[in-house]
């Protein structure tokens, strides 16, 4: 039998056996983060085509939470760096090629936007709040006078802070699993969709609840779909792509990533939801917790992964 | 300027000279390394071929820790070198992610830490530390672009191969082969 047996010297902790240099912090962060942007997307999507008193769960209470998810996001990314009183060192440049640079500044944009947009509906749960200084009082005068453009802001960025937590694993060729353009809207799918799920737990209108009900059915319908074409891909295309497959096809990753990503985090919540619409009588709380569970595990499982495919030598 | 390495697999005996060389050279902490040996043994029983390969980071012409890197800590240093300015290096992970040699590794002060040729003996005129020690003299540095230089000679008289060329990354570490 032909062999080829390779013995390497090189054992760098974190390295060898296999890349291990991203660990909780980053997939904590990108779920953390896609869940603000689903969030952000629908309370400004719905600010704009003027349906605000009708979707008051997703405009004006499930983003109060929106700093909040972001705050804890900046802090996983900040415990994962090595180096770290240099993290400032981000904000001297802008790195057109570099997603790490393009979603440090698109954080920088988006968590003060997130924070205004909370401030701006402080009232739907406390109704008496006041700003007591009369500067930040004028500031939420002008704000809201001007909320469509701010929501159209928070549009952009929502959509460029979903796509990035993808294009941040795709753009990286030296790791196979990873080096697939799927990734980017099947990030932001899977964002949106825990989205949906956080507005309808903030949600107190049944109207509201089965409309982002559906929506979240339509979103994990296209999440399952663009998975299917990402293995499609993989097993279309050349070896090192097979081998990255193969981790979610009889590999190590196969059990964990069907049982807990797609089954219980997509497939159970969808039918749950669907057999909401037809009346029957489901907690809402179950679905909601099974999609957030499954956005979480699908990105764990794809940094972990990721991390293990590698190229041929 | 552009500067390259070849390393003769024929004549590499796997002694790690260079591997030590380096890690005295560049203070690199213990359990580390910059440069490894590789042996690749292949063939069916008994006709095996073996080749012995010292490798180290690739300093590529299209390096995926450049791009990749978001506060511009990675960088080409004037000859093409692959450098990390350890001050603006915030240790984020991203570099070591994106090299398909896995050349690079996390200093335990928190920087990114990786192979340089020896830039600071090759500003003074000499060679790389690794180049220096082989008791083989199987490694060869030098300009490219000079063809009277040792590895524009050999690249010229050998065959020669780079390491996973596919990736798109255009190695200047060649073997020969």
């Amino acid at each position: 039998m032909r062999e080829e047996v390779i013995i390497s010297g090189r054992l760098n902790p974190n390295i060898d056996p296999h890349l291990e240099i991203w660990h909780w912090h980053i997939p904590l962060y990108l779920f953390l983060g896609g869940l603000a942007a689903g969030i952000l997307f629908f309370a400004s999507l719905y600010t704009i085509l003027g349906k605000e008193n009708k979707y008051i769960g997703a405009v004006r209470r499930a983003p109060v939470i929106v700093p909040f998810v972001l705050i804890i996001g900046l802090g996983a990314l900040f415990l994962d760096l090595r180096h770290k009183l240099y993290f400032w060192q981000l904000y001297t440049t802008f790195k057109i090629q570099s997603p790490m640079s393009w979603g440090a500044w698109t954080l920088m944009a988006i968590t003060p936007l997130s924070i205004a947009w909370a401030a701006i509906h402080i009232r739907e749960f406390f109704p008496l709040w006041d700003w007591k200084w009369n500067v930040l009082r004028e500031l939420e005068k002008f704000l809201i006078k001007n909320k469509k453009y701010l929501a159209w802001i928070i549009l952009f960025f929502s959509v460029i802070l979903g796509i990035y937590t993808g294009i941040l694993f795709s753009a990286f060729n030296a790791r196979p699993l990873w080096n697939t353009s799927i990734l980017g809207p099947l990030f932001l799918t899977s964002g949106l969709s825990a989205g949906a799920a956080i507005i309808i737990l903030f949600s107190k209108r049944k109207g509201e609840r089965i409309n982002f009900a559906k929506i979240d059915i339509m979103l994990i319908g296209i999440e399952l779909f663009l998975i299917v074409h990402m293995f499609m891909g993989f097993l279309a295309s050349t070896e090192v792509q097979i081998d990255a497959a193969n981790l979610f096809l009889g590999g190590p990753y196969t059990a964990l990533f069907w049982i807990f990503v797609v089954i219980i985090g997509m497939i159970i919540p969808a039918v749950l939801e669907f057999l909401e619409l037809r009346k029957f009588h489901i907690p809402v709380l179950i679905p909601v917790v099974l999609v957030l569970f499954g956005s979480l595990m699908l990105r764990f499982i794809i940094a972990y992964a990721g991390q293990m495919s590698r190229w041929l030598y | 300027m552009r500067y390259a390495m070849a390393i003769d697999t024929k004549k590499c005996v796997g002694c790690s000279d260079c591997v030590v060389a380096c890690q005295t050279e560049n203070d690199v902490p213990v359990g580390y390394c910059r440069d490894w040996v590789v042996e690749v043994t292949d063939g069916t029983y008994p006709q095996l071929e073996i080749e012995i390969r010292s490798e180290r980071c690739n300093h590529c012409e299209n390096a995926p820790c450049v791009r990749s890197c978001p506060t511009g800590a990675s960088h080409y240093e004037a000859g093409g070198i692959v450098t990390v300015t350890e001050n603006k290096c915030i240790g984020c992970g991203a570099c070591i992610v994106s090299c398909p040699y896995d050349a690079r590794y996390s200093h335990p002060e928190g920087y990114v830490d990786k192979c340089t040729f020896c830039l600071h003996r090759i500003q003074k005129g000499q060679q790389p530390a690794c180049v220096e020690v082989c008791p083989t003299k199987c490694m060869y540095f030098g300009d490219l672009d000079d063809p009277n230089s040792d590895v524009s000679k050999m690249l010229k008289k050998r065959k020669f191969k780079t390491l996973i060329p596919e990736a798109g990354t255009k190695p200047h570490v060649y073997y020969l082969i």
